[in-house]
Order: structure tokens, then sequence, then C-alpha cells
């Protein structure tokens, strides 16, 4: 199981922005240890979803350039205070988290 | 020395009047004198690194411009730029902008800077504006660059602004204490700090560090709105944009920087339509020719007061963009200069403005007695080893200029000899004062070099290859012909080293013909012993540089700089950034 | 007159934007394109058109990197009809970064983090009622120099 999500999403007006920070090595594949100099295996980030109430709200797609502890914000319309948002990811090495948070 | 004196030396001097060509209306007799004019009075003092007494500060003789900055302030040095002033030689202009006969000249017009006779002279232009009807604002590298700012983790200075009624600061040095120390100065601080291109990181504001604005991630407050003069002023706070890679970003990790010109565009228009602002200041430490390609950009700025490349220039550029024109100055450093930006502003714009960059010597103004009790407090504890005397100048001793500079010498001789290396390298920063021939190097001086919160030396192996990349990227942080990719700061200085450079190259093809002191020629794939300070990554094992640079004064007794390890220079000839070269020119 | 010609254009947008739609709605994450090591070919895996470049894709990204390996950028646009925006880093191993999916709902504007080796061109590429727009800009990863 992946770590949990940090999430903060807000509503202002019409629009949600969502803010989400996920902890995640997100692992090149082309590094070496710096002690065995070995090359540390690819873990990273591959899929995102979001949904706000049950609805995609926009699924973004990675590759490992994406930096450790990968942060993305986005926005959408129609949410209002008290709706659910949910984000989940699945990386390579076919970990994957699930957090859920309230619209505020 | 008498004020009357003094006075009675500069006509001897043969200036033509302190200030020439930009002064007009000067009552004779009274140099910082001038007929009253506009509604609003902008002081302006930038990089005085913590220089709280007088000081000699030579200016550079080396300040290249390259491409769209070549000729032009602030990339004038000597005649040039007296030309450009319109000075006479030997005047107390000619002094206080350039180089030029510096030794003599100092010795005749003596020290400049000093927090007590800055505060004299502030005090009396506020007084000559009327009361509230000006406003002291400081563009930052205040806290740092002497011993006392050191030891106080900037307090001394702090105190010291509140005393001389700071309004507003930005910074830069500021950023080089822990964060927390910096946000405690803040609080000390009975101005206002701020900053629009500081942000909290994503993570930072995750785990709850403080922001000023939390869903802008604003660090500190971006700008301020200040009646004066009857009329409302913004003052936008623009921090130095490349602090956490030109310094270590280690001390503040919740922290990022950026020159966000689209930020400030942004914030212009916003405080514009919803302040009703008479006029739009930046308080800057971008350095000049960032400011001058910014000003080219941002459309609403009537000016950019703006520091970090310590250059004295004399009048603003006048810099045309899409909604207008925008002032652009730079105001020197050390505590050398104070700008005097006097405004006729009403109805949403500037009418007329008049720009003084007035030299502060301090012969020529009596210490301000509260500020001198207050410094004489803040060194008492100090003394003993502020006055240490370690060696006896025989050279003219200063750091200012592309290249290397003779203090500089002696912190790479003193490396080499003292962690026994092939090569040295140190940085090349623009603060550091100057000691004048047959003047003692104290401890106070050494200091002035080198006061820093990261002072560790290394001695470590490095290759030809690796030595010749580090000089590639420093070069490229000060020639890039796009004013963005530069980081102010000068050339990293050698000892044990020669090179070629040419500063109109790309990146990668500035430097070569790299040989060793004996001869040799540098070979990439070796790997040769590199002594120096100041490293912005992790921490280096060294004791401080201070230390192996007194233990070298000390055991020397005199210093004579014969030879400066300064790179033959291509396809600059002729630059009007350059004069009285010590290296070859092809 | 224009209010017609206004309808006719965003009816015809509307019309390419359907005819565009299958290749554009990705079921999977288009693992080709994320393998390729030259930007040109990543961006033809997997768009099958070269980009406009367009004053209406606006990137925000540092001219110097603080630091490599976390460069913060945000892509966002005025266009309409936004369906993916996607982030190209040439001088990468593997220069494809992300790519984000919108919906009908999103504001066409995301933020991230990359990381960069080295100095390089950094495109945001925008695709919206079926064309491909972009802009670049370049960034500098350095070893930092000395303040002044």
């Amino acid at each position: 199981m992946g770590k949990p999500i940090k999430i903060r999403a807000k509503v202002k007006g019409d629009i949600s922005e969502v803010k989400a920070l996920m902890p995640h090595d997100m692992e090149s594949g082309l590094r070496r240890d710096a002690e065995t100099n070995e090359l540390i295996p690819a873990h990273y980030i591959t899929e995102l979803v979001a949904e706000h109430n049950g609805e995609i709200v926009m699924t973004a797609y990675w590759g490992p350039a994406v930096s450790r502890n990968p942060y993305v914000s986005f926005s959408f319309t129609g949410g209002v205070a008290g709706d659910t948002i949910k984000i989940h990811w699945e990386d390579n090495q076919g970990d994957s988290s699930t957090t859920e948070a309230v619209l505020k | 020395m008498h004020r009357r004196d003094f006075l009675w030396l500069l006509s001897c001097a043969g200036s033509a009047g302190l200030l020439t060509g930009c002064m007009r209306g000067t009552v004779r007799g009274d140099p910082y004198e001038a007929s009253p004019f506009g509604n609003v009075r902008l002081l302006h003092f930038t990089d005085c690194h913590a220089q709280l007494l007088p000081i000699y500060f030579r200016e550079p003789n080396v300040n290249i411009g390259i491409a769209g900055a070549a000729g032009r302030p602030p990339h004038l040095v000597g005649r040039h730029l007296l030309e450009y002033i319109g000075a006479a030689t030997g005047s107390s202009d000619a002094h206080a902008f350039t180089y030029l006969d510096f030794a003599a000249a100092a010795e005749q017009f003596g020290k400049v800077g000093g927090f007590a006779h800055l505060k004299t002279l502030i005090d009396s232009q506020r007084d000559e504006a009327g009361k509230g009807n000006s406003l002291l604002l400081d563009g930052g590298d205040t806290w740092q660059g002497s011993a006392t700012a050191l030891w106080t983790r900037g307090r001394d200075m702090v105190y010291a602004c509140n005393l001389l009624g700071v309004d507003i600061m930005t910074g830069h040095w500021e950023f080089t204490y822990r964060d927390d120390e910096v946000l405690q100065n803040i609080e000390r601080f009975d101005g206002e700090f701020i900053a629009q291109n500081v942000r909290v990181t994503e993570d930072a504001l995750f785990d709850g560090v403080a922001a000023y604005d939390e869903d802008s991630g604003h660090a500190f407050k971006p700008y301020t709105i200040r009646e004066v003069g009857g009329r409302r002023v913004a003052v936008i706070g623009q921090a130095f944009p490349y602090t956490p890679i030109a310094n270590p970003r280690r001390f503040i990790p919740d922290w990022t920087f950026g020159i966000r010109d689209d930020d400030m565009q942004e914030l212009v228009d916003r405080v514009r339509e919803n302040e009703k602002v008479d006029a739009v200041i930046v308080l800057s430490h971008n350095g000049m020719d960032v400011d001058v390609k910014m000003a080219s950009r941002v459309n609403g700025i009537d000016a950019i007061l703006g520091g970090h490349t310590h250059d004295g220039v004399p009048h603003p550029l006048i810099i045309e963009n899409a909604g207008g024109k925008t002032l652009v100055t730079n105001a020197g450093s050390n505590g050398k200069f104070l700008a005097v930006l006097d405004l006729d502003i009403g109805n949403g714009k500037v009418n007329d403005y008049r720009y003084r960059l007035l030299p502060v010597f301090a012969n020529l103004l009596p210490a301000d007695s509260a500020m001198q009790a207050y410094i004489d407090d803040v060194r008492r504890p100090y003394l003993d080893k502020l006055q240490e005397p370690l060696a006896v100048a025989e050279s003219l001793l200063y750091r200012r200029g592309n290249f290397n500079g003779t203090f500089d010498q002696v912190i790479c001789d003193a490396l080499r000899e003292v962690r026994g290396a092939d090569i040295s390298l140190s940085p090349g920063f623009r603060w550091g004062t100057s000691v004048l021939p047959g003047d003692t190097i104290t401890m106070e001086r050494v200091m002035d070099q080198t006061a820093m919160t990261y002072p560790e030396t290394y001695v470590r192996d490095m290759s030809g290859a690796e030595i010749k990349t580090i000089l590639e990227s420093v070069a490229d942080n000060l020639f890039h012909t796009d004013p963005y990719l530069q980081q102010g700061g000068d050339m990293v200085r050698v000892g044990g080293l020669n090179f070629s450079c040419d500063p109109t190259a790309s990146m990668d093809y500035r430097i070569a013909d790299l040989t060793l002191d004996d001869g040799r020629t540098l070979d990439a794939g070796k790997k040769y012993k590199v002594a120096g300070w100041a490293t912005t990554g992790a921490e280096s094992p060294g004791e401080p540089v201070w230390e192996v640079l007194a233990e070298y004064l000390r055991a020397k007794k005199t210093i004579r700089v014969d030879k400066l390890n300064t790179p033959v220079l291509k396809n600059v000839a002729g630059n009007a950034g350059l004069a009285d070269y010590s290296g070859a020119l092809e | 007159m224009k209010v017609h010609r206004r309808l006719v254009l965003k009816g015809m947008l509307a019309l390419s934007a359907i005819a565009a739609w299958p290749r554009l709605l990705l079921a999977a994450r288009p693992d080709s394109a994320f393998s390729a090591s030259d930007a040109d070919k990543a961006i033809a895996d997997l768009f099958g058109q070269t980009p406009l470049d367009s004053e209406q894709v606006k990137m925000k990204i540092p001219d110097i990197a603080e630091n490599g390996a976390v460069v913060p950028v945000t892509v966002s646009t005025d266009l309409e009809n936004v369906e993916s925006i996607s982030i190209v880093v040439v001088n990468n191993p593997t220069p494809l970064a992300a790519v984000f999916l919108l919906t009908p709902r999103s504001i066409p504007s995301v933020s991230v983090r990359i990381k960069m080796g080295q100095t390089s061109q950094v495109r945001a590429l925008v695709n919206a009622g079926g064309n491909l727009y972009s802009t670049s800009k370049d960034v500098k990863v350095t070893i930092g120099g000395c303040g002044g």
C-alpha cells in the first residue's frame, strides 16, 4: 500500500481548486546506490485519477521525470463545499493509494 | 577634518561641484542641499553589507557589459563613467563613482558611509522634505557583511535600521541566516519586510509552515501602500530571485524564489486597479541588468529602485515598455551612497522626478550622536577581537571587479599555503571593504571579506575537467546575454591557476588555456588538490576561512600583491566596462 | 453577421473535436510515448501531429531551476475545448514527463513539479478542439554562482 495522499481542496465561487501532495520516491531507474553502485530500480507513479462526487475530473499519466513526492494542482467547475474529492494513484510496481477529502 | 575644510578641499580638487550634472538647483556650498521639488521624497540605500562605521570602498575597473548591456551603465568604469557623469578628474565625484587614483583620493577625501553619518544625511533630507513627505527604503544585504552582524546574527543591523528610520526593506543575504532567525529579525524590525517573489514551498504549506498568505503562498507581505505627502505610493518588494542557488538552500528550505515577472505584472495591475495609487515603486534586489529587462517586460511601474550588483549609477536609466516608461536605478553599496528620488505625483501618475545619488562622505557629515552611541555599544564586547592587528598592507587591497581583486588574491594565496593545495577557489562576492597601502589589516577588515554563515573551508581532489566546468558555469552566470540567466556575482577567483576568458562566447566556450602557476597545462583527466570555501551545498568540514586568512596574515606580517591570477581576456578590448586591466587582452 | 460567423466557427470546432476525440481519450497510459528518447518522437507518438506555437498556451516555469530535481511548472491556456495538457523536457533521457487529461468541467490549468537533469528546453502542449498547440521555454540548471 502506498502512503496516504495529502489533499487540500477549496471552492471559491464556481471554481474548486485541488492541491495534492503524494509521498512517493519516484525513482527514475537511472540512479545508482551511493554504496553498492547498483542501479536503483525504477519506482514511480504512472497514473493518477481525481474524482469529484464520483465523477472523474482529471486523469494524469506520468513518467519518472515527475519529482519525488509529487505535487499536483488542478481546478474544475461545479463543486460546492462539502463535496467529496477522491484521488487515486497507481505506480509501476503495482502499488496504489487512494485518499478522500472534503471540498471546503 | 572639519566640514568647512572639507568643502574647501572639494573646491581645491577642481570639482565643478558634487554630483555635477545630476543635481540641479544646488545651493553652492552645501553639496547635499537641494531646492524644493515635488511632493514625495523617496530615500533609498542598498547593499550596505552591515558596515556600521565609515570605510573605504574601491569601485571596479572591470565591470564588463555583454550584448545589450555593453557601453551603458552600470557597465562603464573609470574615465568612461567620468565622461558619462561629466565629472572632472580628481573631483569628489570622480572618487565616489570610480576607482581612479583610488589610494591617493581616499587619503584626500576620507572614508565613506557609516550609519552615524548616513543618519545625519537622512535626517537632513527628511527635514528638507517636510514631515510625512518621505519614505526610507532599504534594498537589502543589510544584515550581513561585518563581524558584528555575523556574531549577532543580523540583530545589530536590525536595531541600527530602526534607529535610522527604515520604513520598508527587502532582502537577499538576510536569507543566509536560518529561516527562524530571519523571521525573528523581521519581528524586531520596526519597518515592513516585503517580497512578492518569495513563496512557501507546496510541501511546507502542507506541513503547516506559516505563510503571509496561504492561498497565494507568499512567504512575506508582497507590497505595501503608504500615504506620503498626501499621495498614495505603492512599494512592491522584489527579493534576490536566485537566493537558493547562489546561497545555501539548507538555511531556508521552505522558501522558494524566482524573478516571477508575470506575478509582478499581475500585482502591478491589481494594485493600480484597486488601490488608487499615485505611484508604483519596486524596491528590488534583482541586480541592475535584471531590473532593466524586467522594466522592459512589466508595465505600470514608475521606478525600480535597485541593488544587488553594487553599481553606483548616478542617473536612472529610462526604460520603455508597452505601458510607458520606467526608471531603473542602482544605489551602490557599503553605505557609500544615499539615493534621493523626488517625485511630483498626483491623480495616479508621475508628473516629474529628480534623482540624486549622494555620496556619503563621512568627513562632511557629523556623526549622529545617538546612532554613534548605539554602534559603540554594539561593538564594545567584540573590540579586542575586531582590532587585532594581523599584518600591514603594502598594496591597496580591494575585492570588487569581475575578475580577481587584490584582497581575494590574498585569500587565494592563504588557502593554498595554509591548506597545502595546488589551486584555490574563492567566490566572486561583491561586498568587502578596501584597505589602503600602509594601513594595518585588522581582524575586522578580514571579517569584512569573509563574515558569513557558511565560511567553512575544504580541500578536495578535483579533475581538470571539473575545475573547467566550475569556471564555465560561473562565467555563464556572469556573462550570459540574457540578464535573467545572470546571478549578479563576479567570477570565481582563483589561486595558482591561469586561464583565458572570452566573455562574449557561449557556455562551455568561454574558458580556455588553463595552466598552473608553474606553467604546466591543466590536464582534464588529472586530479588536483583544490582548496576553497563558502560551499552552497553541504557544510564543508574545514575551519572558517577567516581563521585561515588570519593565520596567513599573522605569519606574513606585510602583504604585497605582485601577481594577480586574473585571466587573459578575449574579444572585450575597448569595452567601456574595462580599464587599467592587470592581465593581458587579446 | 459577426454572431453568425462565430457560431459557425464554434460548430466547426465542436465537430473537429468530436472527430479527434477517440485518439485523445486515452484509455490507458501511452507507454510508448513515455519511453521515447526523442521529444519529437514522443509528441508524434502521442498526438500524431506536430504542435503549432501559440501565445494562448502559457507556461510558468523558472528561468533558472533552484533545484533540478524539483522544478515547478504551471501550464494554462485560454483556449477552449481543452482535452489534454502535456509537459516535455527535451533533454531528459525520456522527454515526456506528464500528460493531464481534462474534462469539460476542467479549468485548463495544471501545476506539477518535474526533474531536469540538465539545462533544457521545456515544452508545454495543449490539445484543444482537435488541434495541438504549444509553447516552450529554456530552463537553466546550474551549479550556482556567487552572490552579489
